[in-house]
Formats: C-alpha cells, sequence, structure tokens
C-alpha cells in the first residue's frame, strides 16, 4: 500500500489525467474497509464500534469528521448518523474526531475533473469513481466543494445503521434472544419484555463483535431528514456559550501575535525589540518565518507590544508591484502557449453567422475575511505536540506541523475545532505552522496564538483576479455563437504548491460554471488560459464559479439584448439540461418576470450550474435619489432531496447574498507589492440596509444529494449586472461594481 | 478600577488604555463578546454599558471604570433566555455564529430604546453589525419575532 499510496501522491492531479490515474489502483484494495483511528487513542472503560461511533460510561460520542465553517456541517453529520443509532440529536455530544484519512471525502476529488454534473455518459461515471478511489488511497481528509452532505449521505447513515444492529447483537446475546426481537430507542436497546441496555452498557459487548452490516431505513420512516431541524449548535449560538478556538484556555497558556512582512514571503532582516519588552505582560518576542512573535499574558498586550517593535523587512519580491501590472499580466496570458484549456468546443466560433458583439469583463482579487481572525493554539513538547484550531484539511495541518517539529506524524494530534466563517480560508494553514512555531521555541507551554484583523487581511491568499474576453453573434433574434476566454491564476497549482505538492494537468476552476454551462449552441468555445503564478490564490466560496457565474451570464445577457430576445425565453430556448430550465421556469414564475415594473426598475436573471446545482436568480432593483436599490431577490435551485429546509434555505439566500456584497463593494488591490486594505473599513460586504427582500426555493424534485454551501453563489453578481442595465442602461462589466454606480 | 459585569462586581489592577473587549475577554475570561476588527467596524464586541449598546473594543478601562457592564451571556442563559435570544433560536439566525453576540446585543438595546421600530429603524440601528455569513434576512425576521413576542 504504501508504494501505491506515494504513485497516488505523485500523480494527485487536477485535471483530467486524474481519470486514467484512478483507475490503475484497482477495486481490492480500494474495498478494503478503513481502519477505525479511534482505537489509537481510546480511553479506558470506552468502546468504538466504527470510525464514527465512540461509547464509554457517560453514552455516545457521535463523530463528525467534516469541519463546521457555519453551514452546519456538524448539525447534518448528526442528524444522519443519529437517524439510523436512534440517539437524540439535541443531547448528543460529537467530537471532530482526529485527523486521519478514514474520514477521506470521496466526492471532492472529482470536483477536479472537467466533467460536468449534468453528464451521466460512461466516462463521466468513472471519472467521479475514480475521484472515490484516489480521495481513499490520499486518505483526503478534506472539507469543501459543497461535498459534506453528498460524502456523507450513505455513509453515516450506514456507520449509524451498523453500530445499532452491532449493540442489539450485543444484547441479543446476552439476553438469549434472536436480534430481530429487539429494537432501539433514545440511545438504547429495548427488549420484548420492555427491560431498557443504554448503549453505554452494551458497548464493550458489541466492540468484540464483527460489524453487523444494515440495510439503511426508507426515508418514509425518517424521524428527523426531510423536515426542519434544529441546528444542534443553535442555543449556544444564541448565548454567547459557544466557544471558538480564541476562546480556549488552558493552564500556563502564553497568547500571542504574529506580525509578517507586509510583502508576502519577503521576511524579516532584523528587529528592535527593546520597546516591545520592557511593555507590561510581555514574555518575549520571538522570530517566526517571515516575521515575529509576541508572548504576552494578554491579548491585547501582545499585540499593542507588536506594534512596538521596530522590524527591518527584507525586500524580496514574488509579484508585480500594482494591480494595473497583474491586469497587464491577465491579458498577456491570452496566448496560445498560455493555454490551459478548452473543453468546450463545438462548431466553428470564427466562422459563425450573425451580427458580432465583443466585450471585456474583470473580477478583482478577494479576501475570505471570515469574522474569526485566524488563529491556533499549539503545545509542543519532545514526546507529541496538540493543535486546537478550524481548519478544513486536518491531515495536511498534522503533516505540516510533524514536517516543523520533525516529529512523526502519529505524535502530532490535532484537536479541530468550529469556525466563525471560512469561505475557503480554513484551506490555508500558515497561522497554525506559525503557533508551531512559536510552540517549539517554548516547549511545554500551550500557545494560543491569534492574528489582528489587520495581519489577518494584509495576508490573505485570494480568490484570483480574472480578466474574461467574450465573443458572440447574434442573428434572426437568437443568440448564434458564444466564445468566452478566461485568464486567471491556477488555484490548484498554488494551493497544492502551499502543501508540497504537485499539480499537473489543466485546472478546471479557470473555467468552472463557464466551460459545462448547460448551454447548447452551434458553435460554443470555452477557453481557460493560466496566468503565470504571482499573488497566492485559494479556494473563496464557489472557486471558479464566483467570476465565471458573471462572465457567462453578463456575456449572455449581453447577446440576448442585442438579438432582441427575452432573457429567460432566449435562455430556456439554449439550455439542454432538464433541471436547470425548471429552476429558470420556477423563478421567473416566483418573480412574476413579465409582470409589470415603475420607471426606473428593472429586473435582471442569471441562471448557473456549480457544484451539481442548477440556480437562477432574479433580481428587482430601482434607482433612488440616494443611488441603486436592491428590493428583492428571488432563488430558484435544484439541490436534489432537501434534507433540512431551513438550512437549505440559510445556505443558499447567504451564498447569494455574500456574493452581492463583494459583487457591489470589495477587492484586494495591490500597490508596493502589497495589499492596500487592511480591516473592515476599506473592504466590506453587505450590511442590513442593503439587504433585498429574499425568496429562496429549493425544487427537490431529483433524486440527487447535493450541497448547498456554494451554489448559491454564482449566479447572484450577473443577475444584479443584468438587472442594473435593464433599470438604467448601463452595462457594469467590472466588478466592484460600486466603482461605477452609486448604490444607495 | 472597579467594574461590575453581568452583575458581579470585580475589582482589576489593569491599564488604563486596555479596550474593555479584552478586559472582558482576557482579564475576566468572559468569552461571550468577540474580537472581529478592532475599530468598531464590524460589532462582533457589542456589550450594553449602563444598558447602552457600545462596542467594547473602542471603550477603554478607564472609560468603563465603575460602569455597570452586560454581555450576551448576562443578558440570558440557555435555562433562562432573554426574548431576543428566544427569537434568534426560533427563528435559527446563526450560521458560523461569530457575529450574532454583538447582533443579539444590539438588537436587545434597540427595543430598549425603540419598542416598536419600523423596518427602516430595525435597518438603521444594526447596519454597524456585519454578518459576513449574510444571516440577515433571518436577522429581520428574529427581531420582527421579537417584537411580536414582547407586545404579546
Amino acid at each position: 500500500m504504501g508504494r501505491l499510496k506515494t504513485i497516488a501522491r505523485r500523480t494527485f492531479l487536477i485535471g483530467s489525467a486524474a481519470v486514467a490515474g484512478g483507475v490503475a489502483f484497482g477495486i481490492y484494495a480500494y474495498r478494503k474497509p478503513v481502519e477505525n483511528p479511534l482505537l489509537a487513542d481510546l480511553p479506558p472503560g470506552a468502546a468504538t464500534l466504527n470510525p464514527y461511533v465512540l461509547i464509554d460510561a457517560e453514552g455516545v460520542t457521535l463523530i463528525t469528521p467534516r469541519a463546521d465553517v457555519g453551514q452546519g456541517a456538524v448539525s447534518i453529520q448528526t442528524y444522519l448518523l443519529a437517524e439510523e443509532l436512534d440517539v437524540d440529536p439535541a443531547t448528543i455530544r460529537t467530537d471532530f474526531g482526529p485527523a486521519s484519512g478514514a474520514y477521506y471525502n470521496g466526492k471532492v476529488a472529482a470536483e477536479g475533473m472537467p466533467l460536468a454534473a449534468w453528464d451521466d455518459g460512461l466516462v463521466a461515471r468513472t471519472g467521479r469513481g475514480a475521484g472515490d478511489v484516489i480521495a481513499k488511497f490520499l486518505g483526503l481528509h478534506l472539507t469543501g466543494g459543497s461535498t459534506t452532505v453528498p460524502d456523507s449521505y450513505d455513509k453515516l447513515r450506514a456507520a449509524g445503521a451498523s453500530a445499532r444492529e452491532t449493540l442489539k447483537e450485543a444484547a441479543a446475546q446476552r439476553l438469549g434472544v434472536d436480534r430481530t426481537a429487539l429494537r432501539t430507542e433514545d440511545g438504547a436497546v429495548i427488549a420484548p419484555d420492555g427491560t431498557r441496555i443504554t448503549y453505554a452498557d452494551l458497548a464493550t459487548e458489541a466492540a468484540t463483535l464483527d460489524p453487523v452490516e444494515a440495510a439503511l431505513r426508507d426515508p418514509a420512516d425518517w424521524r428527523w431528514l426531510g423536515k426542519p431541524m434544529r441546528r444542534t449548535d443553535i442555543v449556544a449560538k444564541s448565548t454567547g456559550t459557544f466557544r471558538y478556538g480564541g476562546d480556549l484556555v488552558f493552564d500556563g497558556m502564553l497568547h500571542a501575535t504574529v506580525v509578517t512582512n507586509p510583502v508576502m514571503g519577503a521576511g524579516l532582516t532584523s528587529m528592535d525589540t527593546g520597546a516591545a519588552l520592557a511593555m507590561r505582560g510581555v514574555a518575549a518576542v520571538l522570530p517566526v518565518t517571515d516575521g515575529f512573535a509576541v508572548l504576552a499574558d494578554n491579548t491585547w498586550r501582545a499585540m499593542k507590544a507588536a506594534r512596538a517593535v521596530v522590524p527591518v523587512w527584507g525586500t524580496a519580491t514574488t509579484h508585480a508591484a500594482t494591480t494595473d501590472e497583474m491586469w497587464q499580466a491577465h491579458a498577456d496570458a491570452m496566448t496560445e502557449a498560455n493555454r490551459d484549456s478548452r473543453f468546450a468546443d463545438d462548431g466553428d466560433v470564427d466562422a459563425a453567422p450573425g451580427t458580432p458583439l465583443a466585450a471585456d469583463y474583470r473580477a478583482p482579487f478577494l479576501h475570505h475575511a471570515p469574522l474569526e481572525p485566524a488563529n491556533a493554539t499549539v503545545t509542543y513538547t519532545a514526546e507529541r505536540t496538540d493543535i486546537w484550531t478550524a481548519t478544513q484539511i486536518p491531515t495536511f495541518i498534522r503533516d505540516a506541523v510533524a514536517g516543523i517539529t520533525g516529529q512523526d506524524a502519529d505524535q502530532v494530534h490535532l484537536h479541530n475545532l468550529a469556525s466563525g466563517g471560512s469561505f475557503g480560508h480554513r484551506l490555508e494553514d500558515i497561522w497554525v505552522r506559525q503557533t508551531a512555531e512559536i510552540a517549539m521555541q517554548r516547549p511545554g507551554t500551550p500557545i494560543r496564538m491569534t492574528w489582528s484583523r489587520e495581519q489577518d487581511m494584509a495576508h490573505g491568499f485570494l480568490r484570483p483576479m480574472a480578466l474574461a474576453r467574450g465573443r458572440g453573434t447574434v442573428d434572426a433574434g437568437q443568440v448564434r455563437s458564444f466564445d468566452l476566454s478566461i485568464a486567471a491564476h491556477s488555484v490548484g497549482e498554488s494551493q497544492l504548491g502551499r502543501q508540497g505538492l504537485p499539480a499537473a494537468g489543466p485546472d478546471v476552476a479557470i473555467v468552472a460554471a463557464a466551460w459545462d454551462a448547460p448551454y447548447a449552441l452551434p458553435d460554443r468555445r470555452v477557453t481557460g488560459y493560466r496566468v503565470p503564478a504571482g499573488v497566492g490564490v485559494s479556494s473563496w466560496r464557489s472557486v471558479g464559479a464566483s467570476h465565471n457565474g458573471f462572465f457567462h451570464e453578463s456575456l449572455m445577457d449581453e447577446l440576448i439584448h442585442a438579438a432582441g430576445a427575452d432573457p429567460v425565453e432566449e435562455r430556456l430556448r439554449l439550455i439542454h439540461h432538464a433541471p436547470t430550465r425548471q429552476v429558470l421556469e420556477t423563478v421567473a414564475d416566483m418573480a412574476s418576470w413579465d409582470g409589470p415594473l415603475g420607471d426606473g426598475r428593472g429586473r435582471g436573471v442569471a441562471v448557473t450550474f456549480a457544484f451539481g446545482v442548477p440556480c437562477a436568480q432574479v433580481i428587482e432593483v430601482s434607482q433612488t435619489d440616494a443611488g441603486l436599490r436592491l428590493d428583492r431577490l428571488w432563488l430558484a435551485a435544484e439541490v436534489g432531496r432537501v434534507l433540512d429546509p431551513v438550512n437549505i434555505e440559510s445556505q443558499l439566500s447567504g451564498g447569494a447574498l455574500f456574493g452581492l456584497g463583494h459583487a457591489i463593494g470589495a477587492e484586494i488591490t495591490f500597490a508596493d507589492h502589497r495589499p492596500e486594505q487592511s480591516n473592515f473599513h476599506d473592504y466590506d460586504s453587505l450590511r442590513l440596509w442593503q439587504v433585498p427582500q429574499v425568496e429562496v426555493r429549493a425544487l427537490g424534485t431529483t433524486g440527487e444529494i447535493r450541497g448547498a454551501g456554494e451554489p448559491g453563489l454564482p449566479a447572484a453578481a450577473p443577475a444584479l449586472a443584468n438587472a442594473i442595465f435593464a433599470a438604467t442602461g448601463t452595462r457594469l462589466r467590472e466588478m466592484p461594481f460600486a466603482k461605477t454606480m452609486v448604490f444607495a | 478600577m472597579r467594574i461590575t459585569v453581568d452583575g458581579t462586581p470585580h475589582e482589576l489592577d489593569i491599564e488604563a488604555d486596555m479596550p474593555l473587549l479584552w478586559l472582558l475577554r482576557d482579564e475576566l475570561g468572559i468569552h461571550g463578546p468577540k474580537y472581529g476588527c478592532g475599530i468598531a467596524q464590524c460589532g462582533a464586541c457589542t456589550v450594553h454599558l449602563d444598558g447602552l449598546a457600545v462596542r467594547s473594543c473602542q471603550i477603554t478601562a478607564g472609560e468603563a471604570d465603575g460602569a455597570e457592564i452586560t454581555t450576551i451571556e448576562g443578558l440570558g442563559t440557555p435555562e433562562a433566555l432573554h426574548p431576543v435570544q428566544q427569537a434568534w433560536i426560533e427563528e435559527q439566525v446563526a450560521q458560523c455564529g461569530y457575529c450574532q453576540s454583538g447582533q443579539i446585543m444590539q438588537a436587545a438595546s434597540l427595543l430598549v430604546l425603540n419598542p416598536n421600530p419600523t423596518d427602516d429603524e430595525i435597518d438603521a440601528a444594526m447596519s454597524g453589525n456585519l454578518c459576513r455569513c449574510a444571516s440577515y434576512p433571518r436577522i429581520r425576521a428574529a427581531i420582527r419575532r421579537a417584537i411580536q413576542a414582547e407586545g404579546a
């Protein structure tokens, strides 16, 4: 296995080659059950039935390995397990579990392949299967790509069902009755005479049995799934009692903050620490990669003293100085030599008949900027290292810290935490590495490191800026041809590079939600160009779709208007995917698309297909004396089976509003090689007074299982730009829109 | 300095320029109020000072000397919820939850000053509180629910 794993790791391609690589692994090893990582650290008296169920004298703990960044992952994982295990989701204990390949994510690898989610052909199905195989071999314990529910849906219910039946088998053997004579209820097995035996009582016996495989319950018999659920964290999050990383307190703990070169990677030449060390509560000023850390007995004292350190920064640079130069690099990258992909190439766009139209579009760099600043606590000793942080990549962090401390991976213990937002930020780990560097210089002392907002804002790995060139023709009242070229840095190359992993093959993210937009035209082409690496870039909520939804649906809208056609009708004519047509028809109906509008008002529509979810949005705006006002937003999406209508509504609405906030007002720009923004006064997003009335409908007519965290975002910006065009006649081709339009 | 937090009096020997936020979090171990920006742009640190919502990152220990502070943890508890917290739970507002302590404290203060605000007054009072998850539609719904519950 070791060698296969090495090969798998070496060939972890982010493009088409992954499909070819995947099938070589063979099915036998893939089918071997995963080892249970809970056995390694099992407390005395506790028992475990599979990687998701731990039972001790106090009761059951469910392991929910997918990170909770606010999307409700712990809650839905708890309900999926509880539905089969028969425990109360409101009172059950949960834990994220250790960093382990046993918790591999079988769905996320397919996101990197050039497979349209609407494609049900043999190649696409084989490729998705290969993604699952690759993920298992790599032990890809990762949260992302709106895959938590798709990956967990069968896995966790099966784990819950198997644990339940194994506990029943233990009870059956103890009582000398047949297992089928027993039932379960609220954490206990019930005998025919009504005797209750708790799971805790049965656990040790059950753990000695071979796990019983059990059929999954019929959805018609579900107690919780499919109905509005109460999030398991909702009371704690409404009473200030929910604990984030920055709220943890350890005996003997020191508070720390880190300041690194404002030009990322340029290093620290020297520093004068005299004034800082003289300040109250300051314990030390220590070097870390690219900067320094201040340790104190209070986070504010550490941050205040950090401002008193006088650093001499290194002057090396790894990317262009200004945003203008970066735009030029993007324009220059649109050459054959930099061509990364052309997954869609139908007909001949150069020979297409009709009246031509051409337009360029721009999307800026964006920061994730979750409201909880990056933080981590690390305790290092020669024997073991413990890490407490909120992360979507537990095994990567464990291995990275082991590399820093020089320990084996099994000496590094990651205690994952829920995060105060992420939007992709917790796929990064630089602050955890910094905290490990500090902790190594203070063995035995827990170091709780918190970035200031200013450090956080200026040291992000960003949503790539992207440049699009659109062309097309219209003929006889119809859109005839469509040709979209997109230039951007590769997120895969940048992000995997930070983990020391190579990324070969084309990067699907550069063209995601453009090449696979389910439109059929005789002449249609989508080309991706890879801009040579510069500013470090990262997965930002909906990744490539976050700019490509805007590019694709803006160009499509311009062509439709040029043809003199109706934006809904013409899209319906061109879209070949029935669920996508259905969400568009639904949203048009919700918004009374054909209904009258007063002067100075406008409606815009956009439809995108990302993460397997078609999503259509209509936005209504009006011109006021104070500027442009967002009045209404209607959203229809097909996420397949609706497991929790409350949270799906929150995620789709949140995704759309997050998209709008950035489309209107946010960008990270560069001057003198460094970001110009430093806090929320110059990097803002939507505020309550700007929020339109929102109405969301999740259709739930297909049997698919899809995630809802990201698909709500990509259609929001183009729906707004198209509404602004309808209301004002001004076509916005560059985000953020507030650069050219005054908003109320 | 002396300060009363959630009904408990404290006497502290700390710098006069320490922000109330860090006095609460790192000196008293009260972690409900959150650090988000440090410059009064996000509202995650909102507490009540003598009954009114303030950004605790902007109030110094010197200014808070002698004050009565209520944090989210003193407003109500899981066992004895404040009506605004009850409404927040029923509307399932929180996603990541990091801003919600501040949102709830701001909303509770609004309803003390103005028990029956208009939609525009709600929007205006709450626009200093940033929610990166954009849970805003449910924030509006929860405030309306709390108004109805109070009026009933």
